[in-house]
């Protein structure tokens, strides 16, 4: 079948859609933007075809494994985690193997075989320790391969040197150099075989799902050997000066947002993005042609990175202010959203006794007005709102935005889709099916 | 007889209404009465009067005000004062107002006045330009036609008259009142102790809102009672605060500053009440004597040129001698064209006179004390150690 | 007042010949440091004043040497230079926040002064604040008053807030000319005042300045043979600079006019640092000064994707001749205060919203670019509404992006680009409708 990708790279991760003919998004897929935006690209691509793959065994299982009926949601998740580890184990082998090259160098004279002896132990027990982490129930912080496996490694890489009387600093060091490495490399094509292992896995220790082999076998089969052809690729993102795709393939990211927006809420006119580096109001008309658009200017105050700032120096995690903030009472007047003095600032605050979720408040009402200021700009709110960046997953953020929206352009719908996140890329990826069509 | 916490708590309340409530009640009190809004840093409010009208002094939002529309008109690299005060016109606060003044001051001013033209366009608004020339039969004939064509585009406008007689009339009024100001600070400069500078600022700031007849009764009032009234003395030194003639410190910089060991002498806040020095003779032509007292008894800012070398900054100089300052503060809002041009030269006129001094920027927004605090003690310590050694 | 220096070998030969107005223009602004670094040994006074309400015609009757200091800074940017010398003046105790082509000339003068020539600049004799349009100007002077401890001379120009000039602001500035600024720089210069001279120099003003705006005007042809803004820079210097009123400006735009009409005859478009543009797609009208530290990497943002600037007002900055002005021998002190009065800076924001909504119909440009500048309130306090009005009133969409006059710290060529690009995209979509989402 013929597939529509639509790349956004954006400074901290880089998206990926996959249309189908039909214009249904049938895969999504999301990475780290790292250093290189060319791995980043075809990893985020990679994600969005494993997904494909997930919507392609579903429509398969739907129709071929009826019994399924009910908890197909279940058995895809099992699937999918099994698919998971298999390439977590994959990724763990090459950095194995790329610390082990990795030692080498004065530092290590004499203690080569030591360190390679600790380094094998590590990756054993982090192999061990894989089923856990894709277990059924397991939480994790993150998908990406550096998170879960940096974090593991580190804890235990410590423990085990200090067990065999080496210094920490050799397995910091060789892992500091693999890691990057490891991350650039793409994972191996072999897409299909970790699908079928995680199948058979599945099939063997779930009996609960009561389902034949065989025929599921069969539809997942099927769904793995569609062909999907990439009829065209649109590349888009706040990297655009450097992206790794040709000028006919690139579209300015503030025209795909504006038509992902419109994708995802047809009557959407007016779009807020607020992202990492800038805040960006769009106007666009019925058929998601943008007609106007303002950015924050030079000086970035009140973009999602100041919460970042925040964060930081409230030492708390970024996903930890909106609820900080919504258990609010009294909001804090904040008048400064310069991210410089964000800390100063606060710090004045919290000495002259203000709560922390007030002064949390104050801080994400502040980001609000900045971004009500862009929207002025670009002309206002006449109909359908759409909200999208990161900070539109923050619910303080939302909360302040409603408020001030109706107060000053009425009660008009505010969109938030949860996967707003990929409005880039699927605005991109309608541009490639547009290409075509 | 009043006391003062009464007269100041009633000046807080106009401070901190953004409505405008006060004038507000004055043009409803009478039908026909109108409102003229004008900038920092100076208009001839005599004229006004003399037209029955309210002038209403707009010096942005302050800190208390959230901008929402204003920044959608600014850049970052532009001070706050436009932005705030856009924000008042359009969230409807000025809605009673019926002219605009924007004095010459700066272009981000100059420029409000053709904003304003476009943003409300049933408001009369005037740039009100003064001369840069201080020559009376060229920079005092333009600025006396100006004048002219300010009462006339009033009377068209507004439906008034505005005749010689009542001028004059007005200019008493105001002379009066001018006078109070300079006793008001000449007081605090005597027993800074007894007239705190946010006090004092919040009595004169009243001025830009009230008639000024009752503003002049608000002054004689107020330094009766002062005068009866006991505070401590305390360690401070004495300082001479500059660079805030338009854009306003939030009151807390105000109070800040005296907290932290610097009584305030003298300032440039405001400058509109005390802009003209001395009485303006009340014989003769009115407009005239506007501009005489203009060209040859007003003023020196950075706004205005100053044609001889030799006399630059020596404003400062005298007014530091005046009231017997140790030191000056540079407090000048960020991104303020006249202010921070001006402060160099400022700076080394003051140098060659051994006289001491401290700078830093605030915004009328400004939240963060702490830094302003540092900095204003630390001067003072430093000033106490430097006089004892 | 600047010059192309593209090579010659990455230039089509047949272009050679065309550029004889860039390499006259370049032997002139050469003669003029010069004459300028030699002043001193060679007797001859110097006189500073502004590019707006510069007197250039009412200076040459007293044989100054003409220096303008924001030229200066301008060449300082293309050169690199102004960093270092914004830096210097901040450490010098100027602040962050204000004109960059104040510091500049300030940190320059603390580093030697040098002219582009290598030689050092003269002290001048005089400083004419011609102050037009531009409150930076009143505090620049008195700056450099206080280093050269030297006669200044303010004139004063009002501003025409309402929108019109009026018979007392001419009055004032007649006056001003005549009771202040003319005995002055007689003083200063020791040559009495001739006003034949002046009514002389200012008969060639006007014969410059009608070759002048027919190379404006060039572009409302399509392709249009000029770039309005970036090549109109280059265009403006003689005539904005130390050569109003001679006989070199008159060669320099009679040769310049030729040029023009030959590539109108030809059919071919505005010549680029690289050569000819290529196929115009985009019109556009811009607003605001350009940034000179990064002026080749904003214009090529420009021709690589086929935009030319058609019209633009910083183009006015030192004279509005577009709408009828010139410099008039009969009206010699009125024409000079109304060439003042009339300047872009000095007109109101409705004014202006006029002018560009003006350009925008007229050149029939695809919408406004607004470039605001953090150093220049003049230009940028009030653009964000002159972009909405005239976006408004001509239906044509506008980009707003900023930078600085000589700051390199200023100029951000991801952040512009990303603007530019996405300005562009979507005029192309807009052009096409619905299908031209496809394209």
């Amino acid at each position: 079948m013929k597939t529509f990708i639509g790349i956004d790279l954006g400074s901290t991760t880089t998206k990926a859609v996959l249309l189908d003919d039909n214009a249904d998004v049938i895969g999504r897929g999301i990475t780290n933007s790292r250093s290189n935006y060319d791995t980043a690209t075809r990893v985020a691509k990679l994600e969005a075809i494993i997904d494909a793959r997930l919507t392609l065994c579903r429509r398969a299982l739907k129709d071929d494994v009826p019994e399924l009926a009910g908890r197909l949601d279940d058995f895809l998740t099992r699937l999918e985690l099994g698919f998971r580890r298999e390439q977590f184990l994959e990724q763990l082998r090459d950095l194995e193997q790329t610390c082990i090259d990795h030692i080498d160098g004065d530092r290590f004279a004499g203690q080569e075989s030591a360190v390679t002896d600790v380094l094998e132990a590590v990756f054993s027990k982090l192999r061990d320790e894989a089923a856990e982490i894709y277990g059924p129930n397991a939480e994790r912080r993150s998908d990406f391969f550096r998170d879960i496996a940096g974090s593991r490694y580190l804890a235990v890489a410590e423990d085990l040197a200090k067990q065999a009387g080496l210094s920490y600093d050799l397995l910091l060091n060789v892992y500091d150099k693999s890691i990057i490495e490891v991350e650039n490399r793409p994972p191996s094509e072999d897409m299909s075989g970790k699908f079928l292992r995680s199948l058979e896995e599945l099939v063997n220790e779930a009996p609960e799902f009561g389902v034949d082999a065989a025929t599921v076998e069969r539809a997942v089969k099927s769904a793995l050997g569609v062909d999907l052809e990439e009829a065209y690729l649109v590349g888009t993102g706040y990297g655009r000066v450097t992206l790794p795709f040709s000028k006919e393939h690139i579209r300015s990211e503030i025209l795909c947002h504006g038509l992902g927006a419109h994708m995802m809420y047809p009557d959407t006119r007016t779009v807020l993005d607020i992202g990492g580096q800038d805040t960006k109001g769009i106007q666009v008309d019925p058929e998601g042609i943008v007609e106007n658009f303002q950015m924050n200017d030079r000086c970035a105050a009140g973009c999602g990175r100041y919460l970042g700032y925040i964060a930081d120096e409230m030492k708390m995690g970024l996903h930890e202010l909106g609820p900080m903030a919504m258990k609010s009472t009294r909001s804090v007047r904040i008048n400064s959203t310069c991210t410089v003095f964000a800390g100063a600032e606060l710090r004045d605050r919290l000495a002259l006794g203000e709560k922390r979720e007030d002064i949390l408040a104050g801080l994400h009402r502040a980001i609000i007005l900045r971004a009500m200021s862009i929207i002025s700009r670009s002309g206002g709110i006449s109909d359908q709102f759409t909200f999208t960046g990161g900070v539109a997953k923050n619910e303080a953020a939302v909360r302040e935005l409603r408020k001030l929206v109706v107060e000053n352009y009425g009660d008009v719908t505010i969109n938030i889709n949860p996967e707003s996140i990929y409005t880039g890329a699927l605005g991109a990826a309608t541009f490639a099916r547009r290409a075509v069509n | 007889m009043k006391n003062s916490k009464d007269i100041i708590d009633r000046c807080q309340q106009l401070y901190e209404d953004l409505d405008f409530t006060a004038a507000r009640e004055w043009k409803a009190a009478e039908p026909g009465r109108k409102v003229i809004g004008y900038m920092p840093i100076y208009v001839p409010r005599e004229i006004l009067h003399a037209g029955g009208m309210l002038p209403l002094g707009i010096v942005g939002g302050g800190d208390q005000l959230e901008v929402i529309h204003g920044d959608a008109y600014y850049q970052s690299y532009i001070c706050r004062i436009p932005r705030s005060t856009i924000e008042l016109g359009v969230s409807g606060r000025l809605d009673f107002v019926d002219g605009m003044l924007f004095p010459s001051i700066c272009d981000v001013i100059r420029n409000l006045s053709g904003m304003w033209k476009l943003m409300f366009p049933d408001v009369y608004s005037r740039y009100f330009d003064v001369p840069q020339n201080y020559a009376d039969d060229i920079g005092g004939n333009y600025y006396k036609a100006e004048l002219k064509e300010l009462c006339e585009g009033l009377e068209d406008h507004c439906g008034v008259k505005i005749t010689d007689e009542a001028l004059r009339r007005s200019i008493a009024i105001y002379n009066e009142n001018r006078r109070l100001v300079r006793e008001v600070y000449e007081f605090r400069a005597l027993e800074p102790w007894k007239a705190p500078a946010s006090d004092v600022y919040l009595l004169i700031r009243a001025g830009l809102v009230l008639p000024v007849e009752e503003h002049s009764q608000m002054m004689q009032d107020w330094l009766a009672a002062v005068r009866h009234e006991d505070r401590p003395m305390r360690d401070n030194c004495r300082v001479v605060v500059t660079g805030l003639f338009c854009e306003q410190p939030p009151l807390n910089l105000i109070k800040s500053i005296e907290l932290s060991g610097c009584y305030i002498v003298d300032d440039d806040l405001l400058l509109v009440t005390r802009w003209l020095l001395g009485d303006v003779p009340i014989d003769g032509d009115p407009l005239g004597n506007l501009a005489d007292a203009f060209l040859h008894h007003s003023e020196s800012t950075a706004a205005k040129y100053e044609p001889d070398l030799k006399e630059k900054g020596q404003h400062l100089v005298r007014s530091v001698e005046k009231y017997g300052a140790e030191g000056v503060i540079f407090a000048s809002p960020s991104f303020c064209d006249p202010a921070l041009l001006d402060r160099p030269m400022l700076q080394h006129v003051l140098a060659d006179k051994n006289i001491p001094y401290i700078a830093f920027k605030y915004a009328e927004n400004s939240g963060q004390m702490q830094p302003i605090r540092e900095q204003a003690g630390t001067f003072a310590d430093s000033i106490k150690l430097w006089s004892e050694a | 007042m600047t010059e192309i220096t593209t090579s010659r070998a990455e230039r089509p030969a047949k272009d050679a010949v065309k550029d004889e107005s860039m390499l006259k223009q370049k032997a002139m602004m050469a003669g003029h440091y010069d004459r300028l670094t030699s002043a001193t040994e060679r007797g001859e006074k110097v006189c500073a004043t502004f590019v707006p309400g510069n007197l250039n015609e009412l200076i040459m009757c007293f044989d100054f040497a003409n220096n303008l200091p924001e030229v200066n800074a301008i060449q300082n940017g293309l050169r690199k230079k102004s960093g270092r010398y914004v830096m210097e003046s901040e450490k010098l105790g100027h602040s962050e926040d204000v004109c960059t082509y104040v510091k500049s000339d300030i940190g320059m003068m603390a580093m030697g002064n040098l002219a582009p020539n290598g030689k050092p600049l003269p002290s001048p004799d005089v400083l004419l604040l011609s102050y037009t349009g531009c409150f930076t100007f009143m505090k620049w002077f008195e700056l450099l008053r206080e280093q050269y401890q030297c006669e200044t001379i303010m004139l004063h120009t009002p501003y025409e807030g309402d929108g019109w000039v009026t018979e007392n602001m001419r009055n004032y500035m007649v006056k001003q000319l005549k009771e202040e600024v003319i005995p002055k720089l007689e003083r200063v210069s020791g040559v009495k005042f001739d006003i034949d001279r002046l009514r002389e120099n200012l008969k060639r003003s006007a014969v410059a300045e009608d070759d002048l705006v027919y190379v404006l005007q060039s572009a409302k042809n399509k392709p249009s043979p000029i770039d309005a803004y970036f090549g109109g820079i280059y265009y403006i210097g003689p005539i904005f600079g130390a050569f109003r009123g001679t006989d070199d400006a008159i060669d320099y735009y009679r040769t310049l006019r030729a040029e023009v009409q030959d590539r109108l005859d030809n059919g071919r478009g505005p010549v680029t640092p690289e050569g000819d543009m290529g196929e115009e797609k985009y019109r556009l009208v811009t607003e605001g000064p350009p940034n000179y530290t990064s002026f080749r990497d904003f214009w090529k943002m420009f021709y690589d994707e086929g935009a030319v600037v058609v019209a633009s007002s910083y183009t006015k900055v030192g004279g509005v001749y577009d709408f009828g002005f010139r410099h008039d021998p009969e009206r010699p002190l009125e024409s000079l205060a109304e060439y003042c009065l009339g300047v872009y800076t000095n007109r109101s924001l409705p004014q202006r919203v006029d002018m560009l909504v003006d350009y925008v119909n007229e050149y029939e440009a695809d919408g406004l670019l607004i470039n605001s500048i953090k150093s220049c309130n003049s230009f940028s306090a009030g653009q964000l509404l002159i972009m909405r009005e005239v976006e408004k009133r001509t239906g044509k969409p506008a980009a707003f992006v900023e930078s600085d006059l000589v700051d390199p710290r200023y100029f951000s060529a991801a952040n512009i680009k990303n603007r530019m690009e996405s300005y562009f995209q979507m005029v192309d979509q807009k052009r096409a409708g619905v299908k031209g989402a496809a394209a």
